[in-house]
């Protein structure tokens, strides 16, 4: 086949990267409408509704409440004023938390979740990345099957276990640390929650990082690079880590999202106000549009990290720059 | 030629080397003790087929055998005992004293470094040298090993090359740090014909200059003719003999050195009478692949694998066709058989079949069959010998009885001259060679008319390359078989076909009898490759 000679010029490249940025930004718009579609109309069709109490209320006042909230007029007219609603921005009001907009409902949670989210995050790439590096070094060894073993364990145990059991041992047995709360937000403060959603993050990546790494540590560039004397550090480090990143990075996108979205279970048990326990609330009590606006919020957070990864695919590996 | 008794003329002296792999079915010897030295200045060709343990040897003594790889005996440069030595002092030879480069140019080199980084890293961590230092140097050696416009070229990625071009770069970086030894592993096998002449002589051209030793390892005797000063002969892990180049082209004392000096393909095919009925023609065969659509930008480009070309094969034929990689031999191969989407017209027999669909075309296939490269791949590792070649008869002949199946599998398998209990063992169990008369045990219990070959004997080693060469004649003789026979091997060719087609980018640069087309070729691209193939 013909060999076609495309140099990317540092230049050129940076400014296709801006132009596939903005494509992507606009191809994101119909998937969000997409998912705003999808869950408002799913969410409307799953039986119950905000104000059911077990305890009816009264005709009148139930219709006052409809009204209210425009509950009372066809459905395709809620859905065409929420769209054009969530387009400037505004969310709606908590049928919940009746005195906040779901907006600033968020906006007040929203912050809590990325900060232990993002500090998890953190801490499992660099963990995990060294975790499974070492264990790929040592195939096979004690610290492999150790490590590996271990790391079963932490993709295994459910968040709703590790937390407390962690709480039992570090706080109340030990006294060490806080057993839940926000605080002062320091990282002493935190510390238990960020590492019952890190450890899972954890264990999956070094598990990857150690495949992918085995995999790179026999390709034939690796034995060039060993064949000329380089150090181990760059055999490593330079030519074998570079390229077994690329699957870790993929898994990114989605984990990233996960975790800055806040999770329900960590939150719960230790009293973090952030925005998990809106999923479970708004879905339990039928607060349409604050599920709606969770909803949407972690649509975009994947979308993001997805766009993230991309670009760092392309920094990473000079291959998909291409064409 | 230097002296033979100064210990100072000596580069690497290696004594009784043995390596062992351990394997989940036990220890494997797969080198047992061999001693030779390389003197200065000289090339040394290291000979063997595959598994005889020539790649293992020069492995082991740069400390790159597998993790499973055990090595004893001694390797010694200079002062250095490089087998046993401690990484330190293994990375002061590697790469500065001692450099190598491998059969694989596509994947030798890290894909997400530029090259000129990767030419600069031994300049680097060898001899301290500075950025700016470093890329003058790697320019200078770009140069040197014929890379056009090296300043621009510096900044490429290695997917951005050509294999050819990837091997100048390894060259380059091999002779970065001025080394006294360049080991080069099977440097040219992965190459077009004509590429491999330009690298051999790269090499040669550069060894005169610098003066450095090159072992050079490779099972081709026609590389070893043309470069080497002195040849040592290994089989299953063992030095059967060794010598100057002359003493072993000319008196080879050993019946295994015989027995591979005469296993070039030879023999020629006598064209059908001139009234043979045409059993397959192709006309104005053309095929498109779309191309494109990256992550960046989503275009589609057009590429023309085959333009326009014309194929008549006359029953009892055999056609080669020859070219290099990306000449659209293996598409037009397949599309003959109407195995892909192309335009142009095709007639089987007294059929046109330009316009069957898969159904139509179904009574067809048992008559037209197709016989792969890759043993290894092609073959079921999950099925049986067995029930890989009765497979087409399920399809074929549906109302043959699990007997009758039985019987034509034990025909199929004496008629390739295999053992026919091979029918209840796995492919995993037999040899590239025996594989390969497997697959064709499986085309022939079809009944086929015609059989194109792709590429059939260049996964295998010469000996056994010879054997299966034989075994196609015999089975067209007997059967009146046509073949189309595909490869990128002129003395295969030349061995085989009683017609040659040449291809270049997807169109005939040439055509006509063998004896013609390789005694008189009459377009330059030919006599090149007849020039590359045949003159080392």
């Amino acid at each position: 086949m013909a060999r076609v000679e495309r140099k990317c010029s540092a230049r050129v490249y940076y400014l296709t990267m801006i132009n596939f940025v903005l494509r992507r930004l606009a191809s994101a718009v119909p998937t969000v409408f997409l998912v705003i579609t999808i869950s408002f109309f799913l969410m409307r069709f799953a039986p119950g509704g905000p104000f059911d109490l077990e305890r009816p209320l009264p005709p009148e006042t139930m219709a006052n409440i409809m009204k209210t909230y425009q509950l009372d007029q066809p459905l395709w007219i809620q859905y065409i004023h929420y769209l054009g609603n969530a387009v400037r921005g505004d969310f709606g009001p908590s049928f919940i938390y009746k005195d906040n907009t779901v907006a600033q409902l968020i906006a007040q949670a929203l912050p809590y979740s990325v900060q232990i989210g993002s500090t998890a995050l953190l801490i499992a790439l660099v963990g995990g990345v060294i975790l499974g590096t070492t264990a790929a070094l040592r195939q096979n060894g004690i610290i492999d099957i150790a490590l590996m073993s271990v790391s079963t364990v932490g993709i295994t145990v459910p968040t709703f276990v590790m937390g407390p059991v962690l709480t039992l041992i570090f706080a109340l047995i030990l006294g060490w640390l806080p057993a839940g709360g926000w605080g002062d937000g320091s990282f002493r403060q935190l510390a238990l929650p960020i590492t019952v959603l890190a450890l899972p993050q954890i264990a999956i990546i070094a598990r990857l990082t150690r495949g992918s790494m085995i995999e790179a540590l026999h390709t034939d560039h690796i034995r060039t690079a060993k064949a000329y004397g380089l150090p181990s550090r760059v055999v490593v480090i330079t030519h074998a880590l570079r390229g077994a990143m690329l699957p870790v990075v993929s898994y990114l996108a989605p984990a990233a999202a996960a975790l800055l979205t806040g999770s329900a279970v960590v939150e719960s048990i230790f009293t973090i106000p952030g925005i998990g326990r809106f999923f479970v609330l708004g879905a339990l009590n039928r607060d349409y549009p604050l599920v709606m606006a969770t909803v949407v919020i972690v649509a975009v957070f994947v979308i993001v990290f997805n766009l993230l990864v991309d670009i760092a695919y392309g920094l990473l590996d000079p291959r998909v720059r291409h064409d | 030629m230097a002296d033979m008794n100064d210990a100072n003329s000596t580069v690497l002296t290696v004594k009784d080397l043995k390596v062992n792999f351990s394997t989940p079915d036990g220890e494997v010897q797969a080198v047992k003790g061999t001693s030779f030295s390389v003197k200065k200045g000289e090339t040394l060709a290291i000979v063997g087929e595959s598994g005889s343990g020539k790649s293992q040897t020069m492995m082991a003594i740069m400390g790159l055998l597998a993790a499973n790889g055990k090595v004893s005996g001694s390797a010694r440069y200079g002062n250095t005992e490089m087998i046993g030595a401690d990484l330190g002092r293994l990375n002061a030879v590697r790469g500065s004293k001692i450099t190598m480069i491998f059969q694989e140019p596509m994947t030798s080199l890290d894909p997400l470094y530029t090259i000129g980084k990767q030419i600069a890293e031994p300049l680097v961590h060898h001899r301290g040298m500075g950025k700016r230092q470093a890329r003058a140097r790697v320019l200078e050696l770009l140069k040197l090993v014929g890379i056009p416009e090296p300043e621009r070229r510096i900044d490429s990625y290695p997917h951005e090359m050509s294999g050819g071009q990837r091997q100048r770069v390894m060259i380059a970086m091999a002779l970065a740090n001025e080394p006294d030894l360049l080991i080069a592993d099977e440097p040219t096998t992965a190459l077009d014909v004509t590429i491999q002449a330009q690298i051999l002589d790269l090499l040669a051209d550069l060894q005169k200059r610098f003066g450095m030793a090159i072992v050079l390892i490779t099972h081709d005797l026609g590389v070893v003719k043309h470069v080497a000063d002195r040849v040592v002969v290994m089989r299953r892990g063992e030095i059967v003999e060794q010598g100057t180049r002359d003493a072993i082209f000319e008196h080879a004392q050993h019946d295994y050195t015989k027995m591979l000096l005469a296993s070039e393909p030879s023999g020629s095919k006598a064209a059908p009478p001139a009234n043979a009925p045409v059993i397959l023609e192709g006309r104005n065969v053309t095929v498109d692949f779309e191309i494109g659509s990256g992550i960046l930008f989503k275009t589609s480009r057009k590429f023309r694998a085959v333009d326009s070309v014309n194929v008549t094969l006359r029953q009892g034929q055999t056609i080669g066709i020859v070219g290099e990689s990306g000449s659209g031999k293996s598409t037009l191969g397949r599309a003959l058989l109407r195995l892909l989407e192309s335009d142009g017209r095709y007639r089987f027999d007294t059929s046109d079949i330009s316009l069957l669909d898969r159904k139509a075309m179904r009574p067809f296939r048992r008559q037209m069959q197709l016989v792969f490269q890759d043993p290894y791949g092609s073959l079921s590792p999950r099925q049986t010998v067995g029930e890989i070649i009765t497979e087409g008869l399920y399809v074929h002949e549906p109302n043959l009885t699990k007997a009758d199946r039985d019987k034509r599998a034990i025909e199929a398998l004496k008629e390739v001259g295999l053992d026919p209990a091979a029918r209840n063992r796995y492919p995993h169990e037999f040899s590239g060679g025996q594989r390969q008369r497997i697959a064709i045990a499986r085309s022939m219990i079809l009944k086929p008319k015609v059989v194109i070959l792709d590429e059939p004997t260049s996964a295998l080693d010469r000996s056994v390359q010879r054997q299966v060469i034989e075994l196609l004649r015999d089975l067209q003789q007997k059967h009146d078989l046509s073949y189309v026979f595909i490869s990128h091997d002129l003395s295969v060719i030349r061995a085989i076909s009683d017609h040659v087609i040449v291809m270049k980018s997807g169109r005939i640069v040439e055509e006509g009898p063998t004896d013609d087309i390789f005694e008189s070729p009459a377009q330059d691209y030919t006599k090149a490759l007849i020039a590359a193939a045949f003159t080392h």
